[in-house]
């Protein structure tokens, strides 16, 4: 990736010749992936919701099946940004929604129940795979009530703050009184 | 030599990179003996700020010795001088730079027709702060190479430790900036938003400039410790209602000054709507900024007082009360930092033992460790306030 980068830089600015460790994880690859995953999916419920429900057999929920899409495409896009981890959330709710959905349309006369089947198990698969990056990319903030060091005796003010407070307010009462002489002398004719 | 190197979203690494070099006859190369990590180097790991290309070099704030000068530097450096680099390169000729409006130089940015197309018109060059503003190589790294470095420079005398003088580079003038930006009176309460490291140099600055009442909002306790240190009364913004408390703190009046040393990101509360539709409308990329601290300001500010904007916004923000601000008569002033103004002064003070900026560093580590430590700051873990780095 750097060989590329180094092309666009200014003759003469620093150019890369041996990258560092990355602070990405693999958590962070899956969750990207989840991501693009959520879009791609939430794309083609959005604006084919037909064929989605043709295919598993379940007919006049193209409403729904585009509402899913529209969630799909938000989650993934959650997913992409620096609070993935909600996004990661949201799509392990999704998961349950979509899980209840198909579960909704496998009833016995459903002649399309294998492909609800397959999509049930691919579900529960994604499903897995959302709950452990979600796991894995919780923020790694410091709980509210955690111990925390404080500091108190850092003024910045080496004469301590009480002599500071006092010189500032003499400059101020010195300048006060230049203004009213300066008023004074703006009076006079 | 070793540089931390932007990767993409939350991905700085500590590579190996070339070398420096003098391209222009005003340049000068300085060996970096500290640098620090800016609250706004954190838009950048997100980034927020749009103007970022992998192998970007990070860092704005850098002092170090100089060891190579261009001919054109006209005896203005020398090699051993000890200099802190301002964040704002300035070639100290154009109309803006006599003016001493620095921080809109009008010539050193060097990509200035991408400024001109975004913000109307250039500023100045930034070190290591998007290509917007030039693309310049910045300094976290084991060397810079100071652009215009007969006039982008602070000299600084032997004898007085790097911590002390390093925030000469931003922080300290831009938390001076934010407080002489609002003429304080010896009467004036001053209310500051966000306590992190301009927080806390604005804090110093009010007093230093004779506030009557200086009043912090943030909800780190580490933070609030530091501030009611330096003499500011302190409001939690996840236990206190800001606005309750400033009225209380105002006999009902509001502050005459409003500071915001927040900027883009602001934080994002259930309890505040606003500012979970700000974080949703910047996920889809309809909003680049998240203003809510400019709401509250404006909304609680004294009529006829004055807001000053420390905090770094980048684009568009929505829902901004017009109305309020308009109808009160209040004043906003704003601007990235004209370092050079101030850092006269500022050194003067630092020299007379009136203020040690040392006082808000936490973290001092090797450079390798910086990309950890990138983390370690946006988590606000370890009670991580500011990070200085010794390559």
């Amino acid at each position: 990736m750097f060989h590329f980068s180094n092309i666009v830089r200014t003759k003469g600015d620093p150019k890369i010749l041996e990258s560092g460790p990355s602070l990405k994880q693999p958590v962070d690859q899956l969750a990207r992936a989840l991501g693009w995953f959520s879009i791609g999916l939430g794309v083609v419920e959005f604006f084919a919701p037909r064929r989605v429900t043709e295919t598993l057999g379940m007919e006049g929920h193209e409403t729904m099946v585009r509402a899913f899409g529209v969630r799909e495409i938000l989650a993934g896009i959650m997913s992409l940004s620096v609070d993935k981890n909600a996004g990661l959330w949201a799509r392990v709710g999704g998961d349950g929604l979509d899980a209840a959905a198909l579960l909704s349309g496998l009833t016995p006369d459903n002649p399309k129940k294998g492909n609800i089947a397959l999509a049930l198990l691919m579900v529960g698969g994604i499903a897995m795979l959302d709950y452990r990056a979600a796991q894995d990319t919780k923020p790694r903030r410091p709980p509210r009530d955690a111990r925390r060091k404080l500091y108190p005796n850092r003024s910045g003010f080496p004469k301590g703050i009480e002599s500071i407070r006092t010189a500032a307010r003499q400059i101020a009462a010195h300048a006060g009184q230049n203004e009213v002489k300066q008023g004074d002398e703006r009076r006079i004719p | 030599m070793k540089a931390l190197v932007w990767h993409g979203k939350e991905d700085i690494r500590c590579d190996t990179v070339t070398d420096p070099e003098i391209q222009d006859s005003r340049d000068a190369i300085i060996k970096v003996t500290s640098c620090a990590i800016c609250g706004s180097d954190l838009h950048l790991f997100h980034n927020f700020i749009p103007g970022m290309l992998p192998g970007d070099i990070m860092g704005h704030e850098t002092m170090g010795e100089v060891v190579e000068v261009g001919s054109g530097v006209d005896g203005k450096l020398k090699k051993g001088d000890r200099i802190v680099v301002p964040f704002t390169i300035i070639c100290g000729e154009c109309d803006q730079c006599k003016r001493g409006n620095f921080s809109v130089c009008e010539t050193t940015n060097r990509k200035r027709h991408l400024a001109d197309k975004v913000f109307g018109h250039t500023t100045a060059g930034l070190f290591g702060y998007t290509h917007l503003t030039g693309g310049y190589p910045g300094g976290q790294a084991e060397y810079l190479r100071v652009p215009y470095a007969d006039a982008t420079h602070i000299k600084v005398p032997a004898g007085i430790p790097d911590e002390q003088l390093l925030f000469l580079s931003d922080i300290f003038p831009t938390g001076w900036q934010a407080a002489v930006q609002c003429d304080i009176e010896p009467t004036d309460t001053v209310a500051i938003w966000g306590c992190g490291p301009v927080g806390q140099m604005a804090i110093r600055s009010a007093i230093l400039l004779g506030a009557n009442q200086v009043i912090a909002i943030d909800c780190l306790p580490e933070r609030l410790s530091m501030a009611e240190a330096g003499g500011a009364t302190t409001i939690n913004f996840e236990t206190e209602s800001v606005l309750e408390r400033l009225q209380e703190l105002t006999d009902g009046k509001g502050p005459e000054k409003c500071i915001d040393c927040v900027g883009m990101e602001s934080h994002v509360m259930a309890s505040l709507p606003d500012t979970l539709l700000d974080r949703a409308k910047q996920m889809v990329m309809a909003e680049s900024d998240r203003p809510h601290v400019l709401r509250e300001m404006i909304y609680v500010c004294r009529p006829g007082g004055i807001i000053s904007v420390a905090g770094v916004y980048s684009g568009l923000s929505d829902m901004l009360p017009m109305g309020a601000f308009m109808n009160k008569g209040l004043t906003m002033r704003t601007g990235q930092t004209h370092v050079n103004r101030w850092t006269d002064d500022l050194l003067r003070r630092i020299e007379d033992g009136e203020i040690d900026p040392s006082f808000v560093i936490t973290h001092t580590v090797p450079l390798e460790q910086g990309p950890e430590m990138y983390q370690v700051f946006r988590d606000k873990r370890d009670s991580c306030v500011k990070v200085v780095l010794k390559p």
